[in-house]
């Protein structure tokens, strides 16, 4: 009996201090960098098939952490009349993508880049274009015109991925972009 | 032997006028079904010669773009790529000879004949002009 005991006492510590070893298993931590380095630098990359297909099919998918909540009720009130365009949808679609935009605006996302966009906005305002806003601006006032709208490449602010050539991963740092004509963008 | 050649040609001309029929009314499930919803919404039978009409016709509006047409975006070949007029967004080919995706979808195509005839007309579309539009693109082919 004393035997048994002993064997299982030490078949629990060996356990109990093998916990840490597999908790900080490689991969896993490997992981947890990734997840934390993308928060800390983009927004969240859009990971909704019916978005991508029913938004996507007029123009670049916009990640939702790109606006607050308020902003995509607002879009999702007045898709007859979506920047000039029609863009109305069955009120099933329409219901289940503004639940995923509602879920993934920039005002409930860890995300960096998207808490700079809801912070740059006043609390007074709902904003349509994501061009417009404050940190949009400050991040673009750099950029000569010639480059954007003289562009014909590009055209206009609205073609985030004209230049930022991961966008739709969410991803808009500096190393990515790559403006046709003109090559990478050095600040 | 010029009467060989003569009745050999007078045979491939029939066998391709009689196939050629066939060719073109490839067997779309979905464009019979909604051709038959649009007649109980009151069409008759779909003309291909309005449908090009409607197709290429310029329609004035109040907008950004004030002379709208399906070709804005569509380009006047179906079996050509477009592109969105604003986004400049590729939009693929609308003959289902050049692209086997489209017109198999009721609920894209109503999707669509909403939105745009309401961007381009500035209306929705009427049952037989629906029709009539859904059989010009089945037909256009690149032959």
């Amino acid at each position: 009996m004393k035997g048994l005991l002993a064997i299982s006492s030490i078949v629990f510590t060996i356990g109990v201090l093998s916990i840490p070893v597999v908790w900080s298993d490689d991969d896993f931590n490997w992981k947890e960098t990734g997840k934390y380095r993308d928060k800390s630098s983009g927004v969240a990359a859009i990971t909704n098939p019916l978005y991508k297909e029913e938004c996507g099919s007029c123009h670049m998918s916009y990640p939702p952490g790109l606006l607050p909540e308020r902003s995509w009720v607002r879009m999702m009130s007045g898709l007859e009349d979506h920047f000039g365009d029609n863009a109305e949808l069955d009120s099933e679609t329409a219901r289940s993508i503004e639940q995923f935009l509602l879920k993934n605006s920039a005002d409930k996302s860890e995300y960096k880049r998207s808490r700079k966009f809801n912070q740059s906005i006043k609390s007074d305002v709902t904003p349509l274009r994501i061009s417009e806003l404050s940190y949009f601006k400050h991040e673009h006032d750099e950029i000569p015109k010639r480059m954007v709208t003289g562009n014909a490449e590009v055209k206009s602010f609205s073609q985030c991925n004209a230049c930022h050539t991961k966008a739709e991963q969410g991803k808009f740092n500096e190393h990515d972009i790559n403006i046709p004509g003109f090559g990478k963008w050095d600040d | 032997m010029r009467y060989r050649t003569k009745l050999s040609v007078l045979l491939i001309g029939l066998v391709v006028s009689l196939s050629l029929p066939g060719l073109i009314q490839a067997e779309n499930k979905t464009v019979n079904k909604l051709l038959d919803i649009y007649k109980n919404q009151g069409a008759t039978v779909a003309d291909l010669k309005n449908g090009e009409m409607l197709w290429k016709k310029t329609y004035i509006s109040k907008g950004e773009f004030p002379k709208r047409s399906c070709t804005t975006c569509h380009t006047e070949d179906l079996t050509k790529t477009g592109k969105h007029i604003k986004t400049g967004k590729e939009i693929k080919p609308m003959a289902p000879a050049a692209n086997p995706d489209r017109l198999t979808s009721i609920k894209k195509i109503n999707k669509w004949f909403k939105r745009n005839c309401k961007w381009t007309m500035g209306r929705e579309c009427t049952a037989q002009e629906k029709a009539n539009m859904l059989v010009y693109i089945e037909n256009q082919t690149n032959f």
